[in-house]
């Protein structure tokens, strides 16, 4: 149905796509992966018009056709629902799944809702037309986002990484929803990190490195391992037991609690904890989605306000108001939102990596160009940060790179207590793979680290002691054999 | 390497203030080269002075300059803008008139040291921009909403400072910082603008504000998770266009001795804001080119002077004005910028092909 033939766009020094290929079928879930940088948004992007492309040719139905608008991709049946929700929060369901049609439906209110529901209803989605899109979950927004591509008869419907803020009950949901709509012959195009769910879902992938195709495969022809290879460009043994190769720290202080906190208590509503970590040693916060973690970690940082409870640090009592305490005791935070929390978008490589140790050296103490550079230059290298240079804005670079760069900025004010929040949503597996050898070298030199993930398996190759969390308490705590899948889900569950 | 440097060129900031200007000089070189003859005289008081155009615009473009400088680190900070500087001003220039000449409006000799006037109007300018500091900050008003109740207000309260009568300052030295010093012929307001452009160069390379006002204006919740505190950010970015704005209210009371509540700075803080604009800095905060806004002030400067010259009425001015502001304000959007970068990108790329090809 949809042929992509030789694709070609460069970037001011960058060939993102080089005679890439791509073809999809009527009623195909077709996987794109890559890692970050490989060009799969790049090739999304031109086949939704919002890149113009510079070589190649489009076949849709077996006509050429030529897109230069996300408006001409959009009339031809090509729509997008990307990873952040495009649509308005502050307006109803049936509003947002029918405004910018034209042709007067949203004029008529009662019709447009009544239409809205039936929609709704036949792809079970479980929002009223009426409510307002932004009492509804992320899950059943990203729904919404679907229901209004597919009710304007789309024919290839593109998901952007759909998962990445979602539970696993709402990505079932979300599969659901998918199968559904290939049972109707639309073609899907699914961009993802997640392994796990290309292969529940998909019946091709398309790999794509460097720019360039690697190639296009039947998912029963591609083992998870091969896959990753592929994507890596390298045979690797990708998710062993990294915990194993790592030395950990044995200094004499390794029984020192670096952190204590006792009752602490933030305005975020979560219930008081208690928690404690020892020089050198990786632990976790776990549970779910809304559980809590983040919110125990940035009770910790100062990042929420904190309305109760006790922090020691060294075995000394401080008080902990804000960031600039917890980064004065040596505390760093790598925050779960990239985007809203972590990067300062139009800033440069040099000013992002510099900021935290800058605002820690203080107002009237500024660093030198040269130094700022030479702080730039040597996390650049140290983290193989992907930038065409330190000047760059750091809001050009793709994700894996950009959180390279915020840990570069964590890493540069040599914390003795590192909190990792999610540091490796939406980034592709190579990189994935360097961020957890990294907290264990750092651990292995005597850091202590917090890691936050929702990948159970990512904790267990990562963490020593792991802290459960339900309903915004702490339920629990695992280590040594307890750390287990099985033990965690049913920690997690409640109950034995 | 010819065609990155021409790329270079044209996407610094500076390129399109610098541009206006050189239009503006070659206009005016056209159609009038004695526009540029500058010629020594004396003035009534017997002492030399430089005029001609260019001294104009160097000497009236001042109060502008200075302005530019404090509202370019508002804009960036709290991504709005402070309308009520032409207000502060009156307010501010209403205390010095208060502080020199006392209760009595017309005295024989004034009543407190100069300095003294000058540093009471800074501490009222600085708490102007306190108050708004406040509500943007504390109370996360919107920047034009929260500086409108001093703009409403500014020109009443600086009346009521006087008692609404119009004193004047006997003492001549007053007159030196709005116009020329004996002996110097060059207007003192050019000394006054390099002064606080030497005292803002500093502060950006000494301190950390230029950074902080930067990312608090780019990203103000990851800026707070690096420690730095956006509340109070944004608070001292309104506390100094206050003091830009005392200096500002020193330099138009100095002018003429006295002050006229309902017409001192009038209309000044949208050409600030304008000269911010002109100088490429996004008016919704974040990066800024100081020496943008300030060029961007002496353009706007020039344009007046150049209608002036091109005898057109005033009452027309400002008609004739925004046509003008509307071609360079198009031309130093972002959106155009990246349309002119690509632009001449292709002809660097055309041409590379074209030389591969041989």
């Amino acid at each position: 149905m949809l042929e992509m033939r030789g694709i070609n766009k460069s970037f001011p020094g960058v060939r993102a796509l080089q005679n890439v290929d791509f073809s999809l079928n009527k009623g195909e879930i077709h996987a794109l992966m890559g890692e970050n940088g490989a060009g799969k948004s790049t090739l999304i992007k031109v086949l939704t018009g919002v890149y113009s492309k510079d070589g190649g040719t489009i076949n849709l139905d077996g006509k050429v056709v030529s897109i230069h608008s996300p408006q001409d991709a959009q009339n031809l049946g090509i729509s997008t629902v990307y990873q952040e929700i495009t649509l308005c929060p502050n307006l109803t369901v049936a509003e947002n799944m029918f405004i910018g049609r034209g042709k007067g439906q949203i004029t008529n209110w009662k019709k447009m809702n009544t239409d809205a529901d039936k929609i709704l209803q036949k792809l079970d989605i479980p929002a009223k037309a009426t409510q307002q899109l932004a009492s509804c979950s992320i899950a059943v927004q990203q729904m919404v986002a679907i229901a209004r591509a597919v009710d304007m008869n789309c024919k290839v419907l593109i998901l952007d990484e759909p998962t990445s803020s979602l539970d696993e009950l709402e990505v079932e949901k979300l599969f659901g929803l998918m199968r559904d709509l290939k049972a109707t012959g639309v073609g899907i195009i699914f961009v993802t990190h997640f392994l796990d769910q290309v292969y529940e879902v998909c019946d091709k992938i398309t790999v794509l490195r460097d720019g360039q195709l690697v190639g296009e495969y039947e998912i029963k022809d591609l083992p998870r391992v091969k896959l990753v290879a592929k994507m890596l460009g390298k045979e690797m043994d990708d998710l062993s037991d990294i915990k194993g190769e790592k030395g950990t720290y044995e200094g004499k202080d390794q029984d020192e609690k670096i952190f204590e906190a006792e009752g602490l208590q933030s305005n975020a509503g979560i219930k008081p904890f208690d928690f404690y970590i020892k020089k050198g040693e990786v632990n976790g916060f776990t549970g779910l989605l809304g559980s809590g973690r983040s919110e125990c970690v940035r009770a910790i940082f100062g990042a929420d306000r904190v309305i109760g409870g006790k922090v020691k640090v060294h075995g000394k009592e401080v008080k902990i108001n804000g960031p600039l305490d917890a980064m004065k005791n040596g505390i760093a935070y790598l925050p779960e939102d990239r985007k809203i929390d972590g990067i300062i978008g139009d800033l440069s490589v040099r000013d992002n990596i510099i900021l935290a140790l800058q605002v820690l050296k203080g107002f009237f103490k500024p660093f030198s160009k040269a130094q700022a550079y030479a702080f730039a230059d040597e996390y650049i290298k140290k983290l193989n940060i992907k930038t065409a240079s330190a000047d760059t804005p750091i809001k050009s670079l793709s994700g894996g790179n950009q959180q390279k760069v915020i840990l570069a900025r964590w890493l540069l004010m040599h914390p003795e207590y590192l909190i990792l929040d999610e540091p490796t949503r939406g980034i592709d597996v190579g990189t994935k793979v360097d961020i957890q050898k990294l907290v264990l070298d750092l651990a292995s030199e005597g850091m202590s680290v917090t890691f936050i993930s929702s990948e159970t398996d990512e904790m267990l190759r990562t963490c020593s002691r792991l802290v459960v969390m339900r309903d915004r308490k702490v339920v629990g705590e695992l280590s040594g054999e307890d750390l287990t899948q099985a033990k965690i889900m049913s920690t997690i569950a409640g109950g034995d | 390497m010819n065609r990155q440097l021409l790329k270079k060129i044209t996407g610094n900031q500076l390129f399109i203030p610098l541009l206006a200007l050189i239009l503006l000089a070659l206009i005016n070189l056209i159609a009038d080269p004695s526009f540029f003859k500058v010629t020594l005289g004396t003035n009534n008081a017997g002492n030399p002075v430089l005029s001609g155009s260019p001294i104009t615009i160097l000497d009236y473009g001042s109060e502008l300059a200075i302005l530019a400088i404090g509202m370019t680190l508002v804009t960036a900070a709290s991504g709005g803008q402070d309308i009520s500087v032409g207000a502060t001003i009156a307010i501010a220039g209403s205390v010095m008139l208060r502080v020199l000449c006392g209760t009595n409006t017309r005295p024989d000799t004034i009543q407190a040291p100069i300095i003294v006037a000058f540093l009471v109007a800074c501490l009222v300018g600085m708490l102007c921009g306190a108050f708004n500091g406040a509500l943007v900050s504390i109370f996360k008003i919107q920047p034009m909403i929260a500086t409108l109740i001093m703009f409403t207000a500014g020109r009443s309260i600086a009346a009521w400072i006087n008692n609404n009568e119009l004193p004047i300052v006997p003492d001549p030295k007053f007159q030196y910082f709005g116009g020329f010093i004996p002996g110097i012929p060059i207007p003192t307001t050019v000394f006054i603008v390099i002064l606080c452009v030497i005292v803002m160069s500093l502060v950006l390379k000494f301190t950390n504000l230029g950074l902080y006002t930067q990312a608090v204006g780019i990203n103000e919740k990851s800026s707070r998770l690096n420690g730095i505190n956006p509340t109070f950010i944004k608070f001292i970015t309104f506390v100094i266009l206050g003091l830009c704005v005392a200096v500002a209210a020193l330099i138009k009371v100095s002018r003429i001795a006295t002050i006229n509540y309902s017409v001192i700075a009038k209309d000044i803080e949208m050409d600030a804001i304008l000269a911010v604009a002109l100088g490429g800095n996004s008016l919704s905060g974040g990066k800024f080119n100081m020496w943008a806004s300030i060029l961007g002030a002496y353009v706007i400067q020039f344009l007046t002077t150049t209608l002036y010259k091109f005898n057109v009425q005033s009452d027309a001015l400002a008609a004739y004005k925004a046509v003008v502001v509307i071609i360079l304000v198009v031309f130093s959007a972002p959106k155009v910028r990246e349309y002119i970068g690509q632009f001449t990108k292709k002809l660097s790329s055309g041409k590379a092909v074209k030389g591969e090809a041989k």
